[in-house]
């Protein structure tokens, strides 16, 4: 009986190509939520599972802040081209000058603002269902999600009533101008997440891997320095997020576990160098990915109350 | 044989149990033990500690994620979390044990292949007992666990132990079989016999919980008997790059029961056209024969329409095929069901009009008996009739928990109203007849 029998690598990739399948055939325009971090690279290579040899029949879409590291916005580019998807990149400068966003008074992370801007391509590209690359292990609030997320007409979750979700049948009605979000990697982990990589041999963007990098100190975390800013006559986009006299600074052998954009990614020291090195890292470490992210870290409840506002 | 040739296998289960009989806790005791906490999960717990626990760190926190339930100290909507020993990986759905939230309960169970019962050792065996326990068999869990909790509460009574096992004995037989039944006395506060042995119960004898969720034979609850392939999405290249690719035609879809392979004579459903397996497509290479769960695109010989909803079968056995359906459903709704009702009904890939024609009865948890009733409320169990707008391609539940599951969707607030499991058809579907209508 063994050789009829899934590992559990090989069970939730059945699982998760099963959700993808559903979306492409209940929903009528769906996208991809596609970063370029390691786990929307899984979820492009379950898509080429659950779709080829057809092409995959929904666009790729990124929300940028304008923090982005260099390394993932041509990481993201390439993949999507070798892919032969399209890309959609929606920005929060863009809904700046389209007023469909408003700076926030002496806060320079731009992880919120890129709720109105989400928001703002789901409307105007008529999207019905985001897939995004959110696994429940990452947080508590996650872990309450289903697969398929509904959204009201606002765009918000609402954790107490969520519609229930039985066995693999998956309720995809919608009303109009609702929405769904849709997370085919729920129950994978982020061993699961290397693991997986390595059985694929995905490429996944360098900074993944250990390299050497300036970094500051602030708020308990090893954030990196910004680019240096052109003297363009434009104000400087890092404002503030740039070390102060008194904050420790140094280069560092790091790498990053998660990837936000430079603002709210900490770095970690890390001599990790390859897939390997990375799987034992992550099995032997003590403290959770998002633990190295400061927009988590705001309060207990910072990710629920970002979902419900409409966040991914 | 290194670690790494050697394949894990997954487990999935669930907590049960009224409010308070210590579900998180229990949950939150077996990520402690199995050293899955985060320093940084554990130092939110101590922040959370402080302010609201007067510096008593409270387990249960670590699955009560959302802010409303940490304030109220209760469980509303099911928790995942994952737990990886060198034997085994889990995945762990906390369920929440009010009986309003049996809807969340139902969700975090209908895809656990074991069940984790608690019951407080001061109270005993209680309607909620009855009820997941019921709800857990109803659901097809094969492996079910009684954890007789709080024993520190009870002095480590054996007597108390052995009393509430009998009193969960005597009305086990009135329920599906499961297929193993297992007893363990614990305290998930202190962590007795959940990971470690305890020394409080010298005269209990079996494993502790870890011990026995990470050996229990699992790796038979798929079903492997009889080809179910419900098609999910015609693949059809548009632009193939690949000239060869012209004419590909696929039917893309998830395996719900029993092996494939090529060569291999199926049927259509409902069109009942017979066809053979040409190839398994798959991204990563043909396969010689593909099995429950594995996704993958099949090729017949033949050209024949087919598209999402309809089913791919094998010969031996064949499913029932009808409009008219027999089952039991658990309502989830607060408008209660009636008969005579309009739904959408999702059944594998294909969603149809359905009416409720007739409700048969009620369970009562009292006695597990069939009542006479006119209406189901919110978390009730009944038995219905069903007639389908076009027929479904089905086995019984107990049979295949994939083929003989639905779900009534409400039209107008789209709300999934009920979760359905299907009786055995009374006759499966007959080909002569097809062949002979042609
Ligand atoms: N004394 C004792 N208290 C327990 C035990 N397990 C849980 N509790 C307490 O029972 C209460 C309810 O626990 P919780 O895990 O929230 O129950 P749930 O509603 O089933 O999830 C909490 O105050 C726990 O600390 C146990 O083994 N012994
Ligand atoms: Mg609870």
């Amino acid at each position: 009986m063994s050789s009829y029998h899934l590992d559990h690598l090989a069970y939730l990739e059945t699982e998760a190509i099963h959700v993808l399948r559903e979306v492409a055939a209940e929903f009528e325009r769906p996208a991809v939520l596609f970063s370029g971090g390691k786990d929307s690279i899984c979820i492009l290579r379950l898509a080429e599972k659950a779709f080829r040899p057809s092409e995959i029949p929904m666009p790729f879409l990124n929300v940028e802040t304008g923090h982005e590291f260099p390394e993932l916005i041509e990481f993201r580019d390439r993949r999507a081209e070798e892919l032969g998807a399209k890309l959609i990149v929606r920005t929060v400068d863009e809904a700046f000058e389209k007023g469909l966003a408003t700076p926030t008074p002496g806060q320079v992370s731009r992880n919120q603002l890129q709720i109105p801007v989400l928001l703002g391509a789901i409307e105007e590209f008529q999207f019905d269902c985001c897939i995004g690359g959110a696994r429940r292990d990452e947080e508590k609030a996650r872990a309450k999600e289903r697969f398929f997320s509904f959204r009201d007409a606002f765009g918000q979750w609402d954790p107490k009533n969520q519609r229930p979700e039985i066995w693999n049948l998956y309720n995809a009605r919608l009303n109009p101008g609702e929405n769904m979000r849709v997370f085919p990697l729920s129950n994978w982990t982020e061993t699961d997440v290397w693991e997986y990589i390595k059985k694929e041999e995905l490429e996944v963007p360098n900074i993944y891997f250990s390299h050497e990098r300036e970094c500051f100190h602030r708020a308990g975390q090893w954030l990196p320095v910004p680019p240096a800013h052109e003297a363009n006559g434009k104000a400087d986009p890092y404002e503030g997020a740039r070390p102060t006299e008194q904050e420790e600074h140094r280069r560092m052998i790091c790498r990053v576990r998660t990837i936000a954009d430079m603002i709210s990614t900490g770095m970690i020291e890390s001599p990790a160098e390859n897939i390997d090195d990375i799987i034992s890292e992550v099995a032997a470490a003590r403290v959770t990915e998002r633990g190295t992210r400061a927009d988590d870290k705001a309060s207990e409840a910072a990710m629920e109350d970002r979902k419900k506002a409409g966040y991914f | 044989m290194s670690d790494a040739q050697q394949t894990i296998e997954l487990l999935r289960f669930n907590t049960c149990g009224s409010v308070d009989d210590g579900k998180s806790t229990l949950i939150g005791r077996l990520l402690y033990d199995s050293k899955s906490i985060m320093e940084d999960q554990m130092e939110a717990l101590e922040r959370s500690a402080d302010i609201t626990g007067g510096g008593q760190v409270n387990l249960a926190n670590l699955t009560d994620g959302l802010r409303a339930e940490r304030e109220q100290g209760i469980t509303i909507d099911v928790a995942y979390r994952y737990v990886a020993t060198p034997k085994r990986k889990f995945i762990v759905a906390d369920t929440p044990g009010h009986v309003e939230y049996t809807r969340n309960m139902v969700t975090g169970a209908s895809t656990a292949n074991l069940s984790i019962v608690l019951v407080d050792a001061r109270n005993g065996v209680i309607e909620q007992t009855r009820r997941h326990s019921y709800i857990s068999a109803l659901l097809g869990i094969p492996h079910i666990v009684f954890a007789v909790n709080k024993m520190d509460l009870v002095d480590w009574s054996e007597e108390r132990f052995r009393e509430i096992r009998e009193g969960i004995e005597a009305f086990l037989p009135k329920l599906n079989l499961f297929k193993d039944v297992k007893f363990i006395p614990i305290s998930a506060l202190e962590g007795d016999n959940v990971v470690t042995f305890s020394d409080r119960t010298p005269w209990y004898e079996g494993p502790t919980l870890l011990g026995h969720i990470e050996s229990v034979h699992i790796a038979s609850d798929w079903n492997l008997n009889g080809l179910r392939f419900p098609v999910q999405w015609v693949n059809r290249p548009n632009n193939p790059t690949d000239p060869a690719l012209h004419d590909f035609r696929g039917l893309s879809g998830q395996i719900a029961g029993g092996i494939v392979k090529v060569g291999q004579e199926v049927l259509v459903l409902p069109s009942g056209q017979k066809s053979r397996i040409q190839e398994i497509w798959t991204y990563d290479g043909p396969l010689e024969e593909a099995f429950c769960p594995q996704s993958v695109t099949l090729r017949l010989e033949d050209d024949l329409d087919i598209s999402r909803g309809d089913t791919i079968v094998g010969l031996d056995p064949l499913p029932g095929h009808s409009a008219e359906l027999a089952g039991r459903v658990c309502w989830m709704n607060p408008r209660p069901l009636t008969a005579g009702k309009k739904y959408f009904l999702k059944h594998g890939t294909q969603t149809v009009q359905a009416m409720v024609t007739s409700l048969e009865s009620r369970i009562d948890f009292e006695t597990f008996e069939p009542k006479e009733a006119s209406e189901l409320a919110m978390n009730d169990i009944g038995e219905v009739r069903i007639r389908t707008a076009k027929p479904l391609t089905y086995d019984g539940y107990t049979a295949n928990r994939l083929t003989g599951s639905f779900v009534l969707v409400e039209p107008g607030t789209n709300a999934t109203v009920a979760a359905g499991m299907l009786h055995p058809p009374a006759q499966t579907y007959k080909p002569e007849y097809t062949d002979f209508s042609i």
